[in-house]
């Protein structure tokens, strides 16, 4: 393997700069996904800044790994992660939101680097099955990543999919679950219960592997051993806490979608500061 | 007659639930089902209250209107409650053979209609919602202009024998005023007499209308506005003797120009050879500007200047 552009501790750094930047933007934007972005962060860090096989110079190239966010609402960190690689000015977030802007509340191609509009849950994973059977019609070995939130989960296109991946033995795909347990209406088992998913996908045909969605040694270490077995497609579920990062925020149901105020956004940001005061390179 | 230019009061969606909550008191059939969306769809109370008559299927559309269906054909009173954007999309083929095929008299709640979602952009816009539910056989479609429409086409609903959809929207409104204080799905409202142009209009765009008409007064244009709540069946009794009335007509939604209140005016005019000047304020068949609600609808003059503006253009 060759050695990694980043170490676990500059990922590390990274992810608590683009917390902060998700939160700043959000504030601006006085709109969006705070929970939700923040829970999937650190894994869309190690995606695009050690996993996938795609620069700012290589978004149109057909032998790109792709990443396609099924949860689109956290829109805020795929964008935010995206300025942070490199694939368009951070100051253009600046505009998110407003009026006349590209950069709207959910992925949309009009932004460089992003690969599907989405935003209504249920899509991902069936464009990423897609994706991945065309890589094997072309004899190409680009792998194709979808993250998808666990109350999502519900939507019955992700089971016909999950079906149909098994089935092409598509083990150049990989489904990650953004397991923080919550969804808009509160807990997630309390909602339509999505326990067991590992199981499920398993007698799917599908195979399995649990990671700790905060901790980037350990995403940098289940991602980069796709497929985890030959001719399966797989999942990936990741233990998240929402709103990870800022105290008030984590395991409340009510960050969702709340936008901080001027007072919990500074307190917000100085926790993230300590954090990163604490942090030895 | 009263004026109130700025908007502050009650989104019709919290009017719906308000009212829906009065019905479910009394009546332990009434039901609301929910996709993830009793937060959104301000039903937090109903289910803390009647959480014997609330019914979570997650966030699952498609099995939210399955679930409705059966659920009405056992004699529940239902109301499925889920943005109008997946309810109208992802769910179409459970609506149209479940509910209206199969005639189970369920009544389908799209809240956060239109452009209501903003920013969100075009997965969370429904501006198709109208155009698709039109073509499908056994359905009424109601789009209620303010608090008042709202509340009373939830009642008209109530114990209903056949499927009806409810287009609601999150932004606050005003109650209008009305000059026959009757509700009836099916029956277009007068909200204000005319000769010079008729506007019909439905949903949140009633109040735009009703602003520029007030406008126009002041340079001596008599605007007739009429709430079309009812998009299906079209009240063409009252479409056509307005038409005959006034000079001009104009038609105004918060919808894509296909398939929806502008069209089914303009082909019933055609239909009856009534021919005047025509101007349908719809949004355009094009990748929708980002903003929020107003500056949305404001940038394709659905708003009271940009109906200012072709009312001018049409009676010249
Ligand atoms: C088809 C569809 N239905 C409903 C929604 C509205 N919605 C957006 S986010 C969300 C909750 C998502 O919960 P989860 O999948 O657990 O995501 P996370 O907790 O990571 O935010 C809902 C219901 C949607 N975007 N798409
Ligand atoms: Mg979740």
């Amino acid at each position: 393997m060759s050695t990694p552009k980043y170490t676990d501790s500059e990922l590390t750094i990274k992810s608590l700069h683009y917390r902060k930047q998700v939160l700043q933007y959000i504030k601006k934007a006085n709109a969006g996904h705070t929970g939700g972005s923040l829970s999937c962060l650190d894994i869309l860090n190690v995606l695009y800044n050690d996993v996938l096989n795609v620069n700012p110079h290589t978004i149109k190239h057909p032998d790109r790994d792709r990443y396609i966010q099924s949860k689109g609402h956290s829109v805020e960190a795929l964008y935010v992660v995206l300025a942070g690689a490199g694939f368009y000015p951070e100051s253009e977030l600046e505009k998110m939101g407003q009026y006349k802007s590209h950069f709207i509340g959910h992925p949309t191609k009009k932004i460089p680097g992003v690969e599907q509009n989405t935003g209504g849950l249920g899509h991902g994973l069936p464009i990423a099955c897609g994706t991945a059977l065309s890589a094997k019609k072309d004899g190409k070995h680009y792998k194709v990543f979808t993250l998808l939130g666990d109350g999502e989960m519900a939507e019955g296109s992700n089971w016909e999919a999950a079906m149909f991946a098994a089935h092409q033995k598509l083990d150049n795909l990989v489904a990650i679950i953004d397991r923080n347990t919550l969804q808009i209406t509160g807990r997630t088992k309390d909602v339509v219960n999505s326990d067991n998913l590992g199981d499920k996908f398993t007698a799917f045909g599908w195979a399995f592997t649990e990671m700790d969605g905060h901790n980037i040694s350990d995403i940098r270490n289940k991602l980069s051993q796709i497929p985890l077995e030959p001719t399966k497609p797989s999942l990936v579920i990741a233990n998240t806490v929402k709103g990870k990062g800022v105290s008030f925020m984590e395991d409340e149901r009510k960050w969702h979608h709340k936008v901080p105020s001027d007072e919990e956004l500074t307190l917000a940001i100085s926790e993230i500061d300590n954090a990163l005061a604490t942090i030895i390179v | 007659m009263t004026t109130k230019t700025t908007i502050s009061g009650i989104a019709n969606q919290q009017i719906f639930a308000n009212t829906l909550v009065e019905l479910a008191r009394n009546d332990k059939d009434v039901y609301a089902v929910t996709s993830d969306s009793r937060g959104s769809g301000k039903l937090e109370a109903f289910g803390e209250e009647m959480p014997e008559q609330i019914v979570e299927v997650g966030i699952a559309e498609q099995n939210l209107v399955g679930v409705a269906a059966g659920l009405a054909s056992t004699g529940k009173k239902v109301y499925a409650v889920s943005p109008s954007c997946f309810l109208s999309a992802r769910a179409i083929e459970q609506i149209k053979n479940d509910i209206c095929y199969s005639d189970n008299p369920a009544t389908m709640v799209g809240i956060s209609a239109g452009v209501s979602y903003g920013a969100l952009g075009s997965t969370h816009h429904s501006i198709h919602d109208l155009a698709v539910l039109r073509a499908i056989n056994n359905i009424s479609i109601v789009v209620p202009a303010d608090n008042y429409e709202t509340d009373m086409v939830v009642n008209a609903t109530y114990g209903a024998m056949h499927p009806h959809f409810i287009r609601l929207g999150k932004r606050p409104l005003y109650d209008l005023p009305r000059l026959d204080n009757t509700f009836e799905i099916g029956k277009a409202s007068v909200i204000k007499n005319g000769t010079d142009l008729v506007i019909f209009a439905n949903g949140e765009t009633v109040c735009f209308a009703y602003e520029a008409a007030l406008e126009l007064a002041k340079e001596g244009i008599d605007v007739a506005i009429i709430s079309m709540h009812t998009i299906k069946p079209l009240d063409e009794k009252a479409i056509l003797k307005w038409c005959n009335k006034c000079a001009a007509v104009m038609t105004v939604e918060e919808h894509s120009l296909h398939g929806g209140l502008g069209e089914a005016t303009a082909t019933l005019l055609m239909k009856n050879s009534i021919y005047k000047p025509f101007k349908l304020l719809a949004i355009p068949d094009e990748y929708t500007i980002t903003g929020n609600q107003l500056e949305i609808l404001g940038h394709y003059d659905i708003s009271k200047e940009g109906i200012y503006k072709h009312a001018k253009t049409i009676l010249h």
